[in-house]
C-alpha cells in the first residue's frame, strides 16, 4: 500500500465519526433545537458499543448498541428540553457531563480489554483494483452508512414533504402549530435522529477507529462536530467537505509528527481545535451565509397552549 | 343532537378555561353562507379563543360545534381545513426562509403536487387580483403581499369559510379596499366570512351581521347597518369611552427634537435602512408618523431613541443640541424619553417585578434611583407606587412581575413610568397597541395634556384613528423614507393611504397640498 | 395520561428554594439504586459517599480544600450564566491562571517575599481573565458562538501545560519527571491550622461576598441580570451587551485563574500536567445548584466537594469505581434542570387525547 493511499484511507476513518455526529445535529437543529450533548452521546454510543461487542464478540451487536445509547441520551435530552421546557443550552451541557461520567463507569470493567473491529466489506473484484479499490471499496459499513446517512438527510431535507416540514417548525413554531403541525413531535423525532448518529459515531470510534476503550475517547469530537454544523451553514454537502476538511488536519498532526518535523507534539495536537476556532470565526463574521440558513427558532423553548 | 341545516357554521354555548381565566364563557354564534358575520370586542374580550376553536388550533372545554347542521369535533387544524375551513391569521403564520410556492405546500394535504402548485398559486391569484409570485422568499415580501399569500393559501382549498383575524391592521386604505371587494367576491360565490375587527367604520360598511363579545362572554347579536359607530363600540367596551380632549391650535414653541439627514443603513439582512429623514417636533404639538407596519417604525425609533447611534452628531437634536453620536442614557439625561413598541422584552423585562423596571429607564437620570453604581431599592419602589397610581394600573400585589400584568395595564405601566419624569421630549412608539379601549383612553390624554403642557411628543403609530384623535400634524414613514409632516386637519385617508404606499418616495411633490 | 405544563402567572419563591432539595433527593435515590445495582447495601454505600466525608476533622479540612476551587469558580460561572453569557471554558481558564502565576517561581525561583505571593495571585487572575476574554472578544467582534469557542480553548490551554511541564518549565533536578520545581515559602499559599486548608478558602468567601453585594445591590448586576434576561430591555436601558459579555468572562476568567493558582501553590505545591480534576466542569453544576446565586454556590459547592471525597471514600471502602462520583455529579444537574420547571409552571396531569396534528 503505498503512503499516499494510506493517508487517504487514515483521513476517511478520521472523518468518519464527525460526518455521523454532525449530520445528526444538523437535522437536530434544522427542527430548531440546539443539543449541545454531542460529546456526551457520543461517548456513550463508544463504551455502550464496545461493551456489546465485546461481551457478544460481535461488532454489529456493538453498532447496534452504540444506535440504541444515542438515542437514549438523546430522548433523556427531548424529555428535558421539549416536555419540561427546560433550558436547551444548560441541558445539553449536562447530557455531555453525565454522559462523560456513566461512560466512564461503564467502561472501568472493559478498560484494557482486547476490541472487536468492525470488518470490512469485502467486496469481490472491486475491493481488489489497485488504489481505487482499497480507497473506494475497502472499508466498514459505518463508512458507508455516513455517507448514505448523509446523501438521505439532503434528500429528505430539500427533496419531500417531510424535509419542509422539519425547516418549517426550525424556522418558526408558532407558525407551523397555526397550520397543526405538532411542533413537540417533530423535535422529537429529529433530537432521536441525532441521538443516534451521535451514538454510531461513538461506536465507530471504539469499533473501528481505534478498536478498544479509552476513557474520554470521544476527545472533544462531539463539540467539533457542534461546529462543523455552523461551518457547515445547515446544508448537508458543506457538512460533509467540512468533516474531510476536519479528518484531514486530525491526521494530518500525526503524519507531520512521523516525518520527524520539529514541532512540538502538543502544538500538532491542539490543530484541530486552533482550526475549528479559526473556522468559526471566518464563517460567523460572514452575516449574509449564516443568517439565511439559520433555523431561526433555534435554541428557543415551544410551549402550545391548550 | 343537531343544528339547523340553513347555517354553514353553529358554535353553541362554547367554554374555553385556561387556568383561572374564562376565555370564552358559553359564547353561541351561527354564520349563513354567503354571509359576512363581524365577531367584535375589545382586546382579551375573547375573538381569537374562539375562532381558534373553530380552526381546531384549540379544543374547547365545553360546547359543540356543528358544520352544515352536523355536530363536528375539529380536532386540528388540518380537520378544520378538510372541511373546508380556512384561516387568515393576524399575526401571520408563514415562514420567512420559505418561497411562497413552499408557504402554501405546507397548508394543503399532503398528496397536493407541488410541482403543478406554482402556476394554481398564480392562476388563482391573478384571478382574485392578488398578484403573487410563487418563487418569491416570504422574507422579500411586504407586509400586505404577505397577507395575500395566506388568502390565496386558503383560496386554493376552495373554503367554505374564511376566517379573518384583524385583517386591515397591517393594510393601506387602498389595500383594504382591495381586501372588501374580495370579500364580497367570495360571499357572492357563497362563502360564509367570519370577520374579526375593531375598526367600526368598516364592519358597517361590508357585514351583514355582527357578535359582539366583553370579557368573554355574549353581549350581543346585531345588525351593523342598523347601528352607529358609536354604539357598536358601547357595546363592546360596555361603558361610554370618555372622549378625549384635544382644543387644538394651541401655541407651538420652538422644535425640541429636530431630525436631519438622517440614514441608518441596516445591519439585518431582513431589515429596513432608513434613508434622509428630516423632521422637527416643536414643543407643545404631537406630531404622529403614520404608515404599514415593517417600513422602518422600529428603526426609526431605535435611531431617536439612539439604540442604535448614528454616524454623525448633527443629525438628531433634542433642545438644540446634536446628540446623534449619542446613546439612550445620555439622551435621556438631556431629558428625553422614550416607550417602545413592544411592551415585553423590550420596553419591560417580563420576569422582573415594576420596582426593577423602573430602574431600567430610571437609573440614569436625577431621582436617586441610582447612586455612585448602587441602586435605591426604596427609592424604585416609590416612584413605581407613584407611577401605578398616577395611571391607574390595576395590579394583585403592590410589586408583581411584569408579565403578570395584562397588556393594557402594562402598557399604562411603561408608558406611565416616562411621563412620570415630565420629560420634554417624548417619542412613542405604537402608544396604544393591543390595549384596551379605557387604558388607550387613559394613555391618549396623558399624551396629549404632555403635549399642551409645552414638551414635544413624536408618535409612532399604525392606528390612523388613534393619529386622527391625537396628532397636530401628520408624516408618513415608507420603506424607510419620511413624509413631510402635514397639518393633520388638511389630510384624509385617501392622502395618507397614498404616502403609506411610497407617493412621497423621490419626489416631494406635496400630496396633501392640493 | 399525558403531563400538561401551565404556566405559573409570576415564579414560584418557594420553588426556588425546594427544586435543588428535590433534585438531591431524587440523586440520592436513584444513586441508592445504583449502589444496589452494584451489589452493594444502598444505605451503608450513601452513608459512606454523603455522610462519612463530614463525620471526622481530616475529611471536613479535605471538603474545604475540594471546595474552594469549586465555588471561586462556580461563583463566577453563575455571574455569566445570569448573563446569558455561556462561559463553559473554566477549566482552561483555570489552566492558565495557573501557568500565569507559576511563573514566578519557575523563573524567579528564589525570591522570597510576601510580595511574590501576591504577584502570583495578581497574575494567576488576570492569566485566566484574559485567557476568558478571548471567547468574549471573538463573540462580540465575529459573532462566534462561545460555547464552543471557550470549551476548544481548554484543550489548547491543556496541551500548552502539558508541552510546558515536560519541556521548558520542567524542573531540571526533577529526575526527567513532568513537574516544575516544587513551589517554596511564600510562593507556598499560607495554611490555616495545621492541615491542609490554606487561603485560598477565605478568598472563595469573599469573593462570594463581593459578587453578593454586585448582584443584589449594584447598578452592575442589574446590568448583568438584564442583559440575561432580555437583552432588548438591556439596549433600551442603555445597556452595552458585548460590555456585559466581556465582563462576564473576565470575572468569571479570573475567578478561575485565581482557583488555578491557588491549586498549584496550595495541595499540589508544583506544576503537573494535570493541575485539576475537572473543577471547572464540576463548577458548572455548582453553578446551576446553587441558583446562579454566590451565596448558593456557596453551599452547592461544599455539596459537590462532598461527591468527590465521596467518590475517593467508596472506592477506598466498597472498592466500586471513583466514577461514581462524576454520574452523581452529572445526575444532580438533570434533576435540578427537570426540578426548575416546576419554579415557572405547574405539572398537571390530563386524560391523554387523540394526538392533534397533521405532521
Amino acid at each position: 500500500m503505498g503512503a499516499f493511499e494510506a493517508v487517504i484511507l487514515t483521513i476517511i476513518t478520521a472523518s468518519t465519526p464527525l460526518l455521523l455526529a454532525a449530520i445528526g445535529e444538523l437535522v437536530t437543529e434544522r427542527s430548531g433545537v440546539l443539543n449541545l450533548g454531542v460529546e456526551g452521546m457520543m461517548i456513550m454510543g463508544a463504551v455502550c458499543g464496545f461493551a456489546a461487542a465485546y461481551t457478544s464478540q460481535s461488532a454489529m451487536l456493538g453498532v447496534a448498541a452504540g444506535l440504541i445509547a444515542g438515542v437514549g441520551m438523546s430522548l433523556l435530552f427531548a424529555f428535558l428540553t421539549q416536555t419540561l421546557m427546560t433550558s436547551q443550552v444548560a441541558t445539553g451541557l449536562s447530557l455531555t457531563l453525565l454522559g462523560l461520567g456513566l461512560s466512564g463507569l461503564i467502561g472501568e470493567a472493559f478498560t484494557g480489554l482486547p476490541g472487536i473491529k468492525l470488518a470490512a466489506l469485502d467486496i469481490p473484484f472491486l475491493s481488489d483494483i489497485p488504489f481505487i479499490g482499497p480507497i473506494l471499496f475497502g472499508h466498514d459499513i459505518l463508512v458507508y452508512a455516513s455517507l448514505a446517512i448523509t446523501a438521505g438527510a439532503a434528500y429528505v431535507l430539500f427533496r419531500t414533504r417531510l424535509g419542509l416540514i422539519i425547516t418549517a417548525v426550525g424556522g418558526n413554531h408558532h407558525s407551523a402549530h397555526a397550520l397543526g403541525y405538532n411542533v413537540i413531535r417533530v423535535r422529537y423525532g429529529c433530537i432521536a435522529f441525532g441521538g443516534g448518529c451521535s451514538g454510531l459515531a461513538g461506536a465507530y470510534l471504539s469499533l473501528a477507529y481505534t478498536p478498544q476503550w479509552i476513557e474520554n475517547m470521544s476527545s472533544g469530537r462531539g463539540w467539533i462536530a457542534l461546529a462543523l454544523v455552523v461551518f457547515s451553514t445547515w446544508l448537508p454537502g458543506r457538512v460533509l467537505i467540512g468533516a474531510y476538511l476536519f479528518g484531514a488536519v486530525w491526521i494530518m498532526g500525526l503524519y507531520v509528527q512521523a516525518l520527524g518535523v520539529a514541532i512540538p507534539a502538543q502544538l500538532l495536537s491542539s490543530l484541530p481545535y486552533l482550526v475549528t476556532i479559526v473556522a468559526l470565526i471566518i464563517i460567523s463574521g460572514n452575516k449574509t451565509l449564516t443568517k439565511v440558513n439559520t433555523p431561526a427558532c433555534i435554541g428557543q423553548p415551544f410551549a402550545p397552549e391548550r | 343532537m343537531s343544528g339547523s341545516a340553513e347555517y354553514l357554521l353553529e358554535a353553541r354555548n362554547i367554554v374555553k378555561v385556561f387556568g383561572e381565566l374564562r376565555a370564552n364563557d358559553d359564547i353561541t354564534l351561527s354564520l349563513k353562507p354567503g354571509e359576512i358575520h363581524a365577531l367584535l370586542g375589545e382586546n382579551g374580550a375573547g375573538k381569537s379563543t374562539l375562532v381558534k376553536i373553530i380552526y381546531g388550533s384549540l379544543q374547547a372545554t365545553s360546547g359543540q360545534l356543528f358544520w352544515q347542521g352536523q355536530p363536528v369535533t375539529v380536532a386540528n387544524p388540518g380537520a378544520a381545513r378538510d372541511l373546508g375551513i380556512g384561516m387568515v391569521f393576524q399575526h401571520f403564520s408563514l415562514f420567512d426562509a420559505l418561497t411562497v410556492t413552499q408557504n402554501i405546500a405546507l397548508a394543503l394535504p399532503p398528496d397536493v403536487d407541488i410541482g403543478t402548485l406554482a402556476g394554481r398559486i398564480e392562476t388563482v391569484s391573478n384571478d382574485y387580483g392578488l398578484p403573487l409570485r410563487a418563487d418569491a422568499l416570504v422574507a422579500d415580501l411586504s407586509v400586505g403581499e404577505r397577507q395575500r399569500i395566506e388568502i390565496v393559501r386558503c383560496l386554493l382549498q376552495e373554503p367554505r369559510l374564511l376566517i379573518m383575524d384583524e385583517p386591515t391592521a397591517v393594510l393601506t386604505p387602498q389595500e383594504a379596499n382591495q381586501l372588501f371587494v374580495t370579500l364580497e367576491r367570495l360571499a357572492s360565490e357563497g362563502c360564509g366570512v367570519l370577520y374579526i375587527s375593531h375598526r367600526l367604520e368598516e364592519v358597517k360598511r361590508i357585514c351583514h351581521d355582527a357578535t359582539i363579545l366583553r370579557h368573554g362572554k355574549l353581549v350581543s347579536r346585531v345588525d351593523p347597518q342598523q347601528e352607529t359607530a358609536a354604539s357598536l363600540a358601547n357595546l363592546m367596551v360596555g361603558a361610554e369611552v370618555a372622549a378625549v380632549k384635544t382644543d387644538r391650535g394651541g401655541k407651538t414653541g420652538k422644535p425640541l427634537l429636530e431630525l436631519s439627514g438622517l440614514s441608518l443603513p441596516t445591519d439585518d439582512p431582513f431589515g429596513v435602512a432608513l434613508k434622509d429623514i428630516e423632521l422637527a417636533v416643536h414643543a407643545g404639538e404631537i406630531v404622529a408618523v403614520a404608515g404599514v407596519a415593517g417600513n422602518g417604525q422600529s428603526e426609526f425609533f431605535d435611531a431617536v431613541s439612539g439604540e442604535r447611534p448614528t454616524a454623525n452628531a448633527a443629525t438628531v437634536k433634542i433642545s438644540g443640541q446634536a446628540c446623534g453620536k449619542e446613546n439612550i442614557t445620555q439622551r435621556r439625561r438631556r431629558d428625553a424619553a422614550f416607550v417602545p413598541e413592544e411592551r415585553i422584552g423590550h420596553g419591560a423585562v417580563p420576569d422582573f417585578p415594576l420596582s426593577e423596571n423602573v430602574v431600567l429607564t430610571h437609573h440614569a437620570v436625577a431621582g436617586g434611583v441610582a447612586r455612585h453604581g448602587m441602586i435605591n431599592r426604596a427609592a424604585a419602589r416609590e416612584v413605581n407606587r407613584e407611577v401605578t397610581q398616577l395611571f391607574d394600573v390595576r395590579k394583585g400585589t403592590p410589586d408583581p412581575e411584569a408579565r403578570s400584568l395584562s397588556g393594557g395595564n402594562l402598557q399604562k405601566f411603561v408608558v406611565g413610568r416616562e411621563m412620570a419624569r415630565q420629560p420634554k421630549v417624548l417619542v412613542v412608539n405604537q402608544p396604544t397597541w393591543g390595549v384596551d379601549a379605557g387604558a388607550a383612553a387613559l394613555i391618549r390624554q396623558a399624551l396629549i395634556d404632555l403635549a399642551r403642557n409645552g414638551s414635544a411628543v413624536l408618535v409612532i403609530s399604525q392606528d390612523l384613528d388613534e393619529i386622527f384623535e391625537i396628532a397636530d400634524r401628520i408624516a408618513v414613514i415608507s420603506r424607510g423614507e419620511l413624509s413631510e409632516a402635514y397639518p393633520a386637519e388638511d389630510m384624509s385617508l385617501e392622502q395618507i393611504g397614498l404616502l403609506m404606499a411610497g407617493a412621497h418616495e423621490k419626489s416631494t411633490s406635496g400630496v396633501a397640498g392640493s | 395520561m399525558m403531563l400538561i405544563l401551565e404556566k405559573r402567572s409570576e415564579q414560584s419563591r418557594a420553588m426556588t428554594f425546594l427544586s435543588p432539595i428535590l433534585a438531591i433527593g431524587l440523586t440520592v435515590v436513584i444513586g441508592g439504586f445504583i449502589f444496589a445495582g452494584l451489589g452493594l447495601d444502598p444505605f451503608k454505600a450513601l452513608y459512606i459517599y454523603f455522610i462519612e466525608p463530614m463525620t471526622s476533622l481530616w475529611s471536613i479540612e479535605e471538603l474545604v480544600v475540594k471546595a474552594a476551587p469549586l465555588i471561586l469558580i462556580g461563583a463566577g460561572l453563575a455571574i455569566c450564566y445570569t448573563a446569558n453569557v455561556w462561559n463553559i471554558g473554566a477549566e482552561g481558564q483555570l489552566t492558565i491562571g495557573a501557568l500565569f502565576g507559576s511563573a514566578i517561581p519557575v523563573y524567579f525561583t528564589a525570591w522570597q517575599s510576601p510580595l511574590t505571593l501576591v504577584l502570583m495571585l495578581v497574575l494567576g487572575a488576570i492569566g485566566g481573565a484574559l485567557f476568558g476574554a478571548i471567547p468574549a472578544l471573538l463573540k462580540n467582534r465575529f459573532g462566534a458562538n462561545e460555547i464552543l469557542t471557550s470549551l476548544m480553548l481548554v484543550y489548547v490551554a491543556q496541551l500548552l501545560l502539558d508541552w510546558l511541564v515536560r519541556g521548558h518549565w520542567r524542573d531540571p533536578k526533577g529526575f526527567n519527571f513532568p513537574q516544575s520545581v516544587p513551589f517554596e515559602g511564600w510562593q507556598l499559599l499560607p495554611l490555616l491550622g495545621e492541615g491542609r486548608v490554606h487561603m485560598g478558602a477565605i478568598l472563595a468567601v469573599i469573593a462570594v461576598f463581593i459578587l453578593w453585594v454586585m448582584m443584589s445591590r449594584s447598578l452592575r448586576g442589574f446590568e448583568i441580570r438584564v442583559i440575561g434576561s432580555s437583552p432588548r430591555a438591556g439596549a433600551f436601558a442603555g445597556f452595552s451587551q458585548k460590555r456585559v459579555v466581556l465582563f462576564c468572562f473576565m470575572l468569571s476568567g479570573g475567578l478561575a485563574g485565581l482557583a488555578g493558582i491557588c491549586e498549584v501553590a496550595g495541595p499540589s505545591g508544583q506544576l503537573q500536567p494535570t493541575i485539576s480534576p475537572g473543577y471547572g466542569f464540576t463548577a458548572i453544576i455548582v453553578a446551576f445548584l446553587g441558583r446562579l446565586n454566590p451565596i448558593g454556590v456557596l453551599f452547592a459547592g461544599v455539596l459537590l466537594a462532598i461527591s468527590y471525597l465521596g467518590g475517593e471514600a467508596a472506592q477506598v471502602e466498597l472498592g466500586i469505581s471513583d466514577k461514581t462520583a462524576q454520574v452523581f455529579q452529572g445526575m444532580l444537574l438533570f434533576f435540578i434542570l427537570a426540578c426548575d420547571t416546576l419554579i415557572h409552571y405547574r405539572i398537571k396531569f390530563a386524560p391523554g387525547r387523540g394526538a392533534a396534528g397533521a405532521a
